[in-house]
């Protein structure tokens, strides 16, 4: 296997529970708790190192997952002292428990095999370096196992939730009534971020792990309506990232997490620029023509209204628009037969327009 | 001595109205992303009226009030505040949004939301002193709760914290009022307590604009009705147009608030 | 214990560290209690990660490590970050949390990237730029103290003057509006005044803790009183009390970053005030409703 392919497929590895579990925190607008818990976990990967590093991965996988679902804990009680707001909450908690963290791997950097390196930006470059043997047997790269068991929990997670993860998303009150537990899907998901969190921590950090979870879900929620469709594109985004992320980070011989973060901005910014559905460009588009027709429509009501004798200088003052505007629109109308404008100056409504005007009104409601 | 003070801020300010009508909206159209949230709405609103704006839910009401303090930038029309732009004539509105607008766990005392009314004439960096602390405690004898103007607003009532908006309003001693559903969820006795008030600022010469849910109770507060469904449905003395023809079209369907009433 | 508190006046470094962090401390607690008053605590999150790529700029451009001009290119990525949350949270579906969730990360990425090519590009005073993470105090020399005191006095004069102006902007813009106040440039205003406030604490406390400067001490004090300025004045004191307390700690001499220190003492802070919080502490209102409970047992007998 050569080390391009060995973290390449480690990257994949952290895209795909990460875009999974993304797009549900990003519809369940509960991205800053996600930042949380990527922070928090931070504490329970240096416990788990105290208690026993010979254990490695297994023990900080527990370690972390507990200090996730209690940061989580943590938020939901301070919030429900009802004496600090939520936004509070989660900056009060994460900071906390991060400063924590960083503070137990400084103090007792000796027998902590962790740096504060390590927790920024992970060491995803040195994953080909870094076999599981047992038994003198090489079974691979060590990352592949943790992130794959990672993968393999949050796939089946969404997998056999995928329903009630979709109605407590979109319909909290529905997934109440239909006997849902609000609560226990919360904790799960939970208790799923904290895990995939931990997985991609030896290989992105604790911060830069934030990216994936949530530029790549954003990004297919500007490009679909679909729940299934958006966790397909949030992990083609993340992929798409991580692999030109990976070969202009060796390009430029920088960060190779930190340039896979700044390519899932990038293709964000993109879809936020273009996106058929949701881009700016398309908005600004869709905006000004939708101006047009509102001129046009309020135009045939408007003379509708005034009736017979109806002239731009009236139809001006009675708009309150200026006359080069009232010209425009009037233009328009006409050209769709909407109007008839005989030589005396004055403006007529066809049919067709009436119709139109009515067909506005109507819509409205 | 205080009465005499009174009459001639009255005097003063009736003098600075010249006959123009409280409220002229002319086509307000109003735009929200793509969806037009009102549409080519014209009505006026005569001097010295209590008038109600009801219609469904979504149906442009604070919108409306919204657009006439040019919060919101139109898509076409206007407003016309006194025959000015709203910019010109501010100081001659005063405004209570709706109670649930506002975080109540901020840390102010009643007291000091009130002389929040106060701001717009103290100008730019002014600081409220002690005649403005004044001022506030009459307002809030005003609407009956002045024994809690220390209070911090989150022990209040849902009806005190709405006497509260009141007394903010009245603070501004404004001519033209907009209030955004003042009887949303409060008490019976609040209820009353609003209604009087509304009575006494209009029995003052003033206009009061109020947006309205319980149209059981239209026929018994107000002079006027504007029926609205992102369209203008009707406009005009309650006993001429408040009837079901125009509720149903507003609503939709059959309105059993009237048959109720 | 009592050595450090001498060593406060008599050693010149440490009186500057701890002025340096008494400084952002009252600065960050002041401001921290409008953001937090606004919901928006966790922007001084997004913004404060922002920074990291400014500051990784401005010594590219300019090949100097001054402070100034760092802080310089940290402002202008953290504004950079502001305008793009707004813009995206303003114009598409994206909600709020979204919008700083992706600012904080990838900002943060991007300067993660910058810093690893100038430490490629084998420059010398790479060095002093990664500091910017966790703070470090004992870096904070008579110069920074002097830039930091100019930002904090400006940003502290501007909410004395407009105290009034941004109490009704936190409490009720659209009634602000109506009045006439102009609420957008006043946002403008003050989300530029947490700029600042995060630009003088990035060296000490570091982008990723500094949301909990702005946060934890405004959230303290608003345990100890039911009012605005009260709750201005016992944050920035709050937030003075960490800074120097966790500074004082970090330069003992134990190679600890600041950060940490500054927020593990805040948080302290803020637990005691939760408990003991004269206006909404546990302990009181317990005793208050116990208090409640005989009084309404002896008023039915």
């Amino acid at each position: 296997m050569s080390a391009d392919f060995i973290v390449i497929t480690t990257a994949i590895l952290v895209v795909v529970p990460c875009a999974l579990l993304g797009t549900l925190l990003v519809l369940r607008q509960m991205a800053m708790i996600g930042d949380a818990i990527s922070h928090a976990v931070l504490p329970g990967i240096v416990f788990a190192f105290f208690i026993s590093e010979s254990l490695g991965a297994l023990t900080s996988l527990v370690g972390a997952a507990v200090f996730g679902l209690l940061c989580a804990l943590l938020i939901e009680a301070l919030k429900n002292t009802g004496r600090v707001k939520e936004d509070s909450s989660i900056g009060i908690v994460f900071t906390a428990l991060f400063a924590l963290g960083v503070f137990l791997i400084s103090r007792f950097a000796g027998s902590v095999h962790l740096d504060l390196q390590h927790v920024l930006y992970g060491e995803i470059a040195f994953s080909p370096l870094n076999s599981l043997i047992i038994g003198g047997v090489n079974l691979g790269p060590m990352s592949f196992w943790t992130l794959g068991i990672v993968t393999v929990v949050a796939v089946s997670f969404v997998l056999l939730f995928y329903k009630e993860l979709k109605i407590a998303t979109f319909d909290a009150g529905l997934a109440a009534a239909v006997g849902l537990s609000p609560v226990l899907v919360h904790y799960l998901l939970m208790g799923a971020v904290s895990i995939t969190v931990v997985g991609a921590f030896d290989s992105v950090g604790a911060i830069l792990v934030v990216a994936f979870l949530i530029a790549p879900a954003a990004t297919a929620y500007l490009l679909t309506e679909q729940l299934w469709r958006m966790m397909a594109l949030a992990v083609g985004a993340g992929t798409l990232s991580a692999v030109s992320g990976y070969f202009l980070a060796a390009l430029f011989d920088v960060s190779i997490s930190g340039m896979m973060a700044t390519m899932t901005g990038v293709l964000f910014l993109l879809a936020l620029l273009f996106s058929p559905s949701h881009g700016l460009a398309a908005a600004f588009l869709r905006r000004s023509e939708n101006r047009r027709v509102f001129s046009r429509d309020l135009l045939l009501s408007r003379i509708g209204t005034l009736g017979e004798k109806t002239t731009e200088e009236t139809l001006a003052r009675s708009l309150g628009w200026e006359e080069g505007k009232v010209s425009r629109s009037l233009e328009d109308a006409l050209r769709e037969g909407f109007i008839v404008r005989p030589s005396s100056g004055e403006v007529a409504v066809t049919r067709k327009g009436c119709d139109a005007a009515r067909e506005r009104t109507e819509s409205l409601a | 001595m205080r009465q005499v003070e009174m009459e001639e801020r009255k005097n003063r300010k009736l003098e600075a109205l010249p006959d123009e009508t409280p409220l002229e909206v002319s086509g307000l159209t109003v735009a929200y992303r793509d969806k037009p949230v009102l549409w080519d709405v014209s009505f006026e609103v005569p001097d010295g009226e209590l008038v109600a704006i009801v219609g469904p839910n979504g149906a442009g009401k604070t919108t409306l009030l919204k657009a006439v303090m040019g919060m919101i930038e139109p898509a076409a029309g206007r407003a016309l505040v006194y025959g000015k732009p709203f910019e010109k004539a501010r100081h001659l509105v005063g405004y209570v949004p709706q109670r649930g607008s506002v975080d109540w766990d901020f840390p102010t005392s009643a007291l000091d939301i009130v002389q929040m009314g106060l701001y717009g004439k103290l100008g730019w960096f002014r600081r409220p002193g002690r005649k403005e602390r004044e001022t506030a405690m009459e307002c809030l004898e005003k609407v009956g709760i002045a024994s809690f103007a220390d209070r911090q607003i989150s022990q209040l009532s849902g009806g005190q914290q709405q006497r509260v908006f009141l007394a903010r309003a009245l603070a501004q001693d404004a001519n033209l009022y907009l209030t955004d559903e003042p009887f949303a969820a409060v008490d019976y006795k609040t209820e009353r307590a609003i209604v009087e008030l509304l009575r006494e600022l209009k029995s003052q010469g003033k206009t009061v604009i109020v947006v309205h849910h319980d149209l059981g109770t239209v026929p018994e507060y107000f002079d006027r009705v504007v029926i609205l469904n992102k369209n203008l449905v009707a406009e005009g003395p309650v006993e001429k147009v408040f009837n079901k023809e125009n509720l149903s079209e507003a609503y939709g369907g059959n309105v059993s608030y009237l048959a109720g009433s | 214990m009592l050595e450090l508190v001498a060593a406060l006046f008599t050693d010149y470094t440490l009186r500057n560290v701890a002025l340096g962090c008494a400084v952002l401390g009252v600065v960050s607690g002041a401001l921290g209690c409008f953001a937090v008053l606004r919901r928006q605590g966790l922007l001084g999150d997004a913004l404060a990660h922002a920074t990291l790529p400014g500051v990784c700029v401005a010594f590219l451009l300019s090949g100097t490590r001054a402070p100034f001009v760092l802080l310089l290119g940290a402002a202008l990525t953290a504004s950079l970050g502001a305008l793009l949350i707004i813009a995206v949270v303003n114009t598409t579906r994206i909600k709020y949390d979204a919008a700083l969730g992706i600012v904080l990360s990838v900002f943060f990425g991007a300067g993660t990237v910058l810093l690893t090519y100038i430490a490629g590009s084998g420059n010398s005073g790479q060095s002093g730029l990664d500091r910017f993470i966790f703070g470090q105090a004992a870096t904070i020399v008579r110069g920074d103290v002097v830039t930091m005191g100019i930002l904090a006095a400006a940003a502290l004069l501007v909410v004395f003057v407009l105290f009034k102006e941004f109490k009704i902007l936190s409490f009720d813009p659209e009634f602000a509006a109506s009045m006439g106040f102009p609420v957008g440039k006043l946002n403008v205003l003050l989300t530029a005044l947490i700029v600042v406030a995060i630009v003088i604490g990035i060296q000490t406390v570091g982008v990723i803790l500094m949301a909990a400067m702005l946060i934890t001490p405004a959230a303290a004090a608003r345990q100890w009183t039911d009012k605005l300025s009260g709750m201005v004045f016992i944050s920035g004191f709050f937030g003075a009390l960490s800074g120097v307390s966790g500074a004082m700690v970090s330069a003992s001499g134990s190679n600890l970053p600041t950060g940490p220190i500054i927020v593990l003492s805040a948080t302290g802070i803020f637990l005691l005030s939760l408990v003991f919080g004269a206006r909404h502490g546990f302990l009181w209102s317990r005793m208050r409703e116990r208090r409640n409970r005989r009084a309404a047992l002896g008023g039915s007998t």
